[in-house]
């Protein structure tokens, strides 16, 4: 060994050759092991996802092929004669998500230009950081905080008076129409609007602050006043952006169960009334799915869980596609 | 100056100020408004948690109702399941946003990943816990605490990709052509190289994901379902602090409505410093 090593000079032994092609291909195979191992991990994603339609429409198949298209234009809900339609569920979930949105985008927008427009240096992060632990606080929270104080306030306060007031004006008169019963549709978009509007807020912040400060400058410059600025160059700048994080608070919002099933009332059927009690597609699964008896009761259930996920993932894919076209724009 | 001065007292400026004034107005208010709703959900929070906490929440089991008891089983319960569905989706989902920021960040898998991955993560709880009530508890047929491990471990992925790739593509790739340069593989490279630097990153991704299934009720309400008693079996129903709280609010029982408060008292807390550790770990990875 020494000798060859002498003779040879700097040469490597063959010995020593082999020990590192050993060592070689030992890295080699680890890499390509690693490098698969992630590649399956990355493709799970896509596994969880079809796993998740596949199972809501095997569990769904039995009410589907029982009540066919009828199953969305039904409104009668009865476990007893196992007769079940969808329509109820999904007018709630979209009414309740709508005064949501009403009542959450101006507030969030509004919000999110004071913290890049108005508010004093100091005071941006301690109150961007209190709107984004509004987020932080899970539903149940929002769900029994509703329930328990909320719901009483507006059957005591804010209920009587709107029926009151609205009482005797065409078209407002039904919409608010019945008793003060406190948990009904109105309480429970109020609540979501709560819970969205960190949603908004922070989004519609994060595109607002990646508005070129060029722009903004030359406006001012021209002596546009902050709102002219934030009308004609910052919004018209980020509506893709704005547009996207709306319909991501949206799709929040749709699909919201905790918050919901404690103050909607769960009553399946629709009503002019927005004090009405009503139910949404989250709160019925949340609260009949372990009590379901039978087959068809529990796969109706099911199904309106498929057609949630059905309208959740459309909104959800056009706010990321929203929000991606904003990043192309932005060049990150 | 003279031409501000006339303009300034021509009525198109005036309604341009006034409407200036108003809108500027509307957003402090609209700032009040919401940090009003933090302050009155939190306020009445503290007030009605912090009067019925006691050592005796964290000692005894969930009493039946007018009795008096704790919320040990469920506490432990949701301990239990958050561990072992971090435990799950940790790596895959770490594995997964490695590939996304390491090996295929430009290719075709990647960009439907990442789309989905984004689905995912906003995607509705309830339909989480449908699609492990088909796959695991219709087929095992009864409820149990893996599955509700499972359900949670759902919800970990999507966060834990997300946080993960984007840490891994903050490091530089001087840092990576370095270690390329010296000879290190690449999966020597991600591990001993990008992870060191994207670990704080990392774990506040996981933070985060905690944070997100702690307070989860929805998929686990028909999943690991509820248990009165202690159990050491996830192979039967297993409580859990959200689903006690649910069970326990819509009850008629006073001393059961009290203790749901002092459960949301002890979520709230838990998720609070979950995310200002995350925040307060994330701060400073981006300032080194």
């Amino acid at each position: 060994m020494v000798d060859v090593a002498f003779q040879s000079g700097s040469a490597v032994s063959v010995a020593e050759q082999v020990d590192r092609a050993k060592v070689l291909q030992k890295l080699r195979l680890g890499d390509a092991a690693f490098r698969h191992l992630t590649r399956a991990a990355a493709v799970t994603v896509l596994v969880i996802l079809s796993g998740i339609i596949f199972s809501l429409v095997y569990g769904a198949w039995p009410a589907l092929q029982k009540f066919g298209f009828n199953f969305l234009i039904e409104e009668s809900w009865n476990p007893v004669t196992e007769h079940f339609g969808a329509i109820a569920p999904i007018y709630g979930t979209i009414v309740t998500s709508l005064i949501a949105m009403l009542i959450a985008v101006p507030v969030g927008l509004f919000i999110a230009l004071f913290l890049t427009e108005l508010c004093p240096l100091w005071l941006r992060r301690p109150v961007g950081i209190a709107i984004e632990l509004l987020a932080g606080i899970p539903s149940i929270i929002y769900g029994i905080w509703g329930l328990f104080v909320f719901a009483p306030f507006l059957q005591q306060h804010v209920q009587p008076f709107l029926i009151a007031a609205f009482g005797n004006v065409p078209v407002l008169s039904t919409l608010f129409e019945g008793p003060p019963y406190g948990i009904g549709i109105l309480t429970a978009g109020l609540i979501l609007a709560i819970m969205v509007l960190p949603f908004i807020t922070s989004i519609s912040r994060d595109v607002f602050e990646a508005v070129p400060p060029v722009l903004k400058e030359a406006a001012y410059g021209l002596g546009c006043t902050t709102w002219e600025v934030a009308r004609y160059v910052v919004l018209p700048f980020t509506r893709v952006g704005v547009i996207g994080g709306v319909m991501l608070a949206l799709g929040r919002a749709l699909g919201e169960t905790m918050a919901v099933t404690f103050v909607i009332g769960n009553a399946h059927r629709i009503s002019g009334s927005i004090l009405a009690p009503g139910t949404t597609i989250s709160a019925t699964i949340a609260n009949e799915f372990t009590e379901a008896v039978g087959d068809l009761y529990t796969s109706s259930l099911i199904a309106l869980g498929l057609i949630l996920f059905v309208i959740t993932f459309i909104v959800l894919a056009f706010a990321r596609l929203m929000l991606m076209r904003l990043n192309a724009r932005l060049g990150t | 100056m003279a031409i501000m001065i006339s303009g300034a007292s021509s009525p198109l400026y005036a309604s341009r100020r006034r409407k200036n004034g108003i809108t500027m107005t509307l957003a402090y208010l609209a700032t009040g408004f919401g940090l009003t709703w933090l302050a009155l959900i939190l306020g009445v929070l503290f007030w009605e948690g912090f009067s019925g906490l006691s050592l005796r929440v964290f000692t005894e089991m969930t009493p039946p109702p007018g009795a008096a008891g704790g919320l040990l089983n469920p506490i432990i319960g949701s301990l239990v399941m958050t561990f072992i569905a971090v435990l799950i989706g940790t790596p895959l989902g770490v594995l997964a946003g490695t590939y996304l920021a390491e090996y295929g960040r430009h290719d075709k898998l990647s960009t439907v990943v990442r789309f989905i991955n984004d689905i995912l993560l906003s995607a509705p709880s309830i339909v989480v816990g449908l699609f492990v009530y088909e796959i695991m508890v219709a087929q095992m047929g009864h409820f149990s605490g893996w599955a509700g491990s499972v359900a949670l471990a759902v919800i970990v992925v999507p966060v834990v990709v997300r946080t993960t790739e984007d840490m891994l593509t903050l490091v530089p790739d001087t840092l990576r052509e370095a270690a390329a340069s010296i000879g290190l593989p690449r999966s020597l490279m991600i591990a001993k190289v990008a992870y060191r630097a994207a670990r704080a990153g990392m774990i506040t991704g996981v933070l985060l994901a905690i944070a997100r299934i702690s307070g989860e009720t929805a998929p686990l309400l028909f999943t690991a379902l509820n248990n009165q008693f202690w159990t050491n079996d996830m192979n039967a129903p297993v409580s859990s602090l959200p689903v006690v709280i649910f069970q326990f609010a819509l009850s008629p029982y006073k001393d059961w409505q009290e203790l749901a408060w002092t459960g949301a008292l002890i979520i709230t807390l838990a998720v609070l410093a979950l995310s200002i550790t995350a925040r307060f770990l994330g701060g400073q990875s981006k300032k080194s």
